[in-house]
């Protein structure tokens, strides 16, 4: 079972595919928990919440911690556009299709509108504002912007954070395993040639600082 | 000077000599910061997150709308209930047709009236009722709680049928929806007699929808008697306009602002319902109202690039002269006018030359989403047949395609009245340099011959293509301000919808002035604080905006140079600019700092103002572009990699070097979804309705789709008798040819004509055991 699981969520050594970004994220939605790849699933959150009742959510958000008292459906991606206030994270689709609301989970890339914020409980959460020390671009940021790995912009922020998942677990990948790992990522403005080049360039930086 | 002690400016960069007032600047010669290769100004802000786009703008006491829209094609609302809607939690408005003040009128084109609820839905998606609440959650329960009773049409979706007697009808006067649109010079018939090749076929383009990553829509908030409206929009002013004429609003009231948009490639040029409709729920509910399509909504109210049925005859001589053109094409602009077969045929009349060529366009109404203008409107649908027919032609007469299309270049505009000359063509060039960087001649000879593997073969195509607009026009105002520490700012009315506008117009002032061009601060698309622009569309910002940018930037100069020319007591005119320093040219002695002419400190500021000029008379300003392409199709599975592209763009000169290449592998990459993937595909037979309507079903490209070598190759040839920048229009050229190149290679992989798109696996897979099937019936006949 513990082996099937990992096979599902398309997690290897180098990176997640477009499917099996879905597929991993889908799951943990159907299970109301985000598990880590290859875990069980803990079966913790068995509370029903009448409709329209209000329940406490405490999330770990680029490094603080934020309590609210939110619906349950709401989705990770509501509560850091609308609770905190967070630009980054965009709403391209609301229904996992695009990825312009990539955070990292616990270190790995998920789609913050496909997610429950009450899945996020007890996670680290991170955002792209979370890569800035102050006002100084990550990496993964600096290479993007030399790159010219952008058009209108508006998907950045989750390739940004697709680039930085990919390059945690695989921080020196072949041209194809960035095409996977970016392949949950749409860019309708068609950047994708620059942003390999960004994603090559953030891989030799990262492994130089 | 040093750079520490003077950062704004570069040390060593002599500005551009600066014309007397009134008189036209000369073309750049050498320059310093035009060209370059500069991350774009506003990089910071997208990849750090904290670029606001106007989906992220939140105010105190913000509502959030939503849109009721018609499930059905064709179908009357015979009754609406709003009222169980009403008293659901956070809902605090609630609009329909009936509702004070939202009986408002819809114009279309050619006075074709409807109504912003419109109670007759022609197309699946017509906006029914709409509604605010305190979340967005609460709004979509507050939706699904509208009882809507709908009498259910017959449909007409599909053009093909639509044109047939006894359709059903979308608008009473019937389904055409204007008189065939025709053309002709020459005589086709004669064309074709002295031709020694006439092929004839046809050639078909799905419906595509634009959807840019930020859906459409706008925030609105009313201060008593003025609105203020946040919107997703490729062109603030035109909204403004729309605003100030729908709601009878003086303009002054009405203020638009789009400093960031997230993508629009011509689906965000105009105001749609739902921006009035956020106006009219924040009016009635005193609060900021929030609409935003969601994703499912912007495929079927947002507009389209419509399916074209088109067929091309040609005739051709062995030596390569074409002789004649004959190009008819039926598409829809939807349930009401729109773009529809615009241009479709304008690459047949003008890309080359050709003395006889005749075309019909003729629209028909269906019972879809109106369209509107997509990058390059009508003419990658043409290119998908005409450079497949030069293709087939070059095969016809074994000709190089590359040298086919050599032998018939214009150096005028065959289509315009009067013939007038182009002001630049560097079609050649495209196709020459083109096929030299991509190795062409190589590339197509290693194709030929089979390689290791018998089920993957390769195959290399060609295509050309032009923009019919791309020249730019007036009216334009651009001001730039120095201000007395030597920093600049720059204030212009047009948007920035991902293309580089603001790097380019930085780079611009940076080279009149000699100010780093991170030293310049933007402000742009605001009604209220920038200066009018008309949409950014059409690939015509940089040729409109850039020659204001420079005149404004000249004009600092011009009222700079004559404050210090009485300070050194010489004449203006012989003063020049060089690292934030103004001296004398004929004494070097002679000089004084920027920030040192006490009139400049006196005044506190200088405001530079330039406008666009006229174009040139009687003359034609076009981009152009030649695009190579090598593919690999594996024979069993029919699947095809696109291993490789090469764009060559003749655009005049390069205003920014890395935003250029941007939308060069853009474009390319918009192509290739044309050709291989994108489809919006309705239940034709039954419902009428959409069934590829997420990015699920429907398949723009993915980073697993596209080469990662696509080279943008510009000839950078300015074209300085269109305009001061001698800059063409980019961002629709660069995805004209693409997809008629990936066929053409296809074609040069497999033998196989695929003139259908998309050229998905399975439709290429059945073509290849068809064309199988009918070689082993050929062998057996032997």
């Amino acid at each position: 079972m513990e082996k099937d699981r990992k096979d599902n969520n398309g997690q290897g050594k180098k990176g997640i595919s477009r499917r099996g970004f879905i597929q991993l994220v889908g799951a943990g939605a159907l299970a109301t928990t985000v598990g880590d790849v290859g875990k069980p699933l803990p079966a913790a959150a068995a509370q029903v919440a009448e409709k329209g009742e209000m329940v406490r959510v405490s999330l770990q958000v680029n490094g603080r911690r934020h309590r609210f008292k939110i619906e349950p459906r709401w989705s990770l991606l509501d509560v850091l556009r609308e609770k905190l206030g967070l630009t980054g994270p965009k709403q391209g689709c609301g229904r996992g299709e695009c990825g312009a609301c990539t955070v990292l989970i616990d270190g790995q890339p998920r789609y913050a509108c496909l997610t429950l914020a009450l899945e996020a409980e007890g996670k680290a959460v991170t955002t792209v504002e979370g890569l800035l020390k102050g006002d100084e671009l990550g990496p993964v940021q600096k290479a993007f912007w030399d790159n010219d790995a952008m058009q209108c912009g508006y998907c950045t922020p989750g390739q940004i954070m697709a680039a930085e998942g990919l390059l945690r677990v695989n921080p020196n990948p072949s041209i194809e395993e960035i095409r996977r790992g970016m392949s949950g990522n749409l860019c309708r403005c068609g950047s994708y040639a620059h942003i390999f080049k960004a994603v090559e360039q953030a891989a030799k930086r990262r492994r130089t600082v | 000077m040093s750079q520490e002690s003077y950062p704004y400016y570069f040390d060593e960069q002599t500005v551009p000599e600066t014309p007397d007032p009134g008189s036209t600047p000369k073309p750049w010669g050498r320059t310093s910061v035009v060209g370059k290769r500069q991350p774009r100004v506003d990089g910071y802000e997208i990849v750090s997150g904290r670029a606001v786009y106007p989906s992220d703008v939140s105010l105190p006491g913000i509502l959030y709308g939503a849109v009721l829209r018609s499930p059905y094609p064709n179908a009357i609302v015979k009754s609406i209930d709003t009222r169980a809607a009403e008293r659901m939690p956070g809902v605090l408005a609630v609009l329909t047709g009936s509702s004070p003040g939202a009986n408002i009128a819809w114009s279309y084109p050619n006075d074709v009236k409807s109504r912003l609820f419109e109670s007759r839905c022609r197309y699946e998606g017509e906006a029914v009722a709409a509604l605010a609440a305190e979340t967005a959650y609460q709004a979509g329960d507050a939706l699904a709680a509208i009882k809507v009773e709908y009498e259910v049409l017959p449909t007409a979706v599909d053009e093909l049928k639509a044109a047939q007697a006894g359709a059903p009808l979308v608008h009473d006067g019937g389904n055409r929806a204007k008189s065939p649109e025709g053309y002709q010079r020459g005589d086709v018939g004669r064309g074709f007699a002295e031709a020694d090749v006439v092929l004839e076929q046809n050639y078909r383009t799905e419906c595509e929808i634009h959807t840019p990553l930020e859906r459409h829509g706008c925030v609105a908030k009313w201060d008593r008697d003025r609105l203020t409206i946040w919107q997703s929009t490729q062109g603030v002013y035109r909204i403004q306009a729309q605003v100030s004429e729908i709601l009878g609003m003086p303009l002054s009231k009405v203020r638009v602002i789009g400093q960031y948009m997230g993508g629009g490639f011509g689906s965000k040029l105009a105001a749609d319902k739902e921006t009035i409709i956020a106006a009219l729920l924040a009016k009635k509910t005193g609060r900021p109202v929030k609409v935003f399509l969601s994703r499912e909504e912007t495929f079927l109210a947002a507009g389209n690039r419509p399916a074209a049925n088109m067929r091309l005859k040609a005739g051709v001589k062995k030596d390569g002269t074409l002789t004649a053109l004959d190009f008819t094409c039926v598409a829809t602009g939807g349930a009401y006018p729109a773009g529809g077969t615009g241009n479709t045929d304008w690459q047949v009349k003008d890309l080359y030359l050709c003395p006889n060529v005749r075309t019909e366009l003729s629209d028909f109404y269906t019972n879809t989403c109106p369209s509107r203008p997509f990058r390059a409107p009508g003419h990658p649908q043409g290119a998908w047949a005409l450079e497949q027919m030069l293709d087939a032609l070059a095969g016809a007469i074994g000709m190089d395609p590359v040298d086919l299309r050599m032998k018939n270049i214009p150096s005028f505009s065959q289509a315009r009245p009067g013939n007038p000359p182009y002001t630049s063509t560097q079609l050649g060039k495209c196709l020459t340099e083109g096929a030299k960087a991509f190795g062409w001649r190589e590339a197509r000879s290693a194709a030929a011959s089979s390689g290791k593997d018998p089920n993957r073969r390769r195959g290399v195509g060609v295509a050309c293509g032009m923009w019919v607009n791309g020249a730019g026009a007036p009216p334009s105002t651009i001001i730039v301000k120095l201000f007395p520490d030597g920093s600049v700012s720059l204030n212009m009315g047009a948007s920035d919808l991902g293309t580089g506008t603001r790097t380019a117009m930085a780079l611009i002032v940076s080279e009149e002035l000699g100010v780093r061009p991170e030293l310049i601060d933007i402000e742009n698309a605001d009604t209220a604080t920038t200066q009018f622009a008309t949409p950014s569309g059409g690939s015509k910002t940089i040729p409109t905006e850039s020659p204001a940018v420079r005149a404004a930037a000249i004009h600092v100069k011009q009222q700079l140079l004559a404050m210090a020319a009485g300070e050194l007591k010489e004449k203006t005119a012989s003063l020049a600019m060089k690292g934030g320093t103004i001296l004398s040219i004929n004494d070097p002695s002679k000089k004084i700092k920027m920030t040192d002419v006490a009139g400049l400190k006196r005044q506190g500021l200088i405001v530079g103002i330039g406008y666009r000029g006229p174009n040139p008379a009687n003359k034609a300003t076009n981009p152009f572009a030649a695009q190579f392409c090598e593919v690999e199709v594996n024979i069993k599975t029919g699947e095809v990699r696109i291993l490789r592209f090469l764009s060559a763009n003749d655009s005049g000169r390069v205003i920014s070097g890395l935003t250029y290449d941007s939308q060069v592998i853009g474009g390319v990459t918009m192509g290739i979804g044309l050709a291989m993937t994108e489809a919006r595909i309705l239940d034709k037979n039954q419902t009428g309705k959409i069934v590829s309507g997420n990015w699920h079903d429907y398949k723009i490209p993915t980073a697993m789709d596209v080469p990662a070598d696509i080279a943008s190759l510009p000839i950078d040839f300015p074209d300085n008798e269109a305009n001061t920048s001698g800059a063409k229009g980019l961002g629709e050229p660069v995805t004209i040819p693409t997809a008629a190149a990936v066929a053409n290679a296809i074609y040069s992989a497999t033998g196989l004509r695929l003139t259908s798109t998309p050229v998905s696996p399975i439709v290429l897979r059945r073509a290849l055991a068809a064309a199988a099937k009918e070689t082993s019936k050929r062998d057996e006949r032997k």
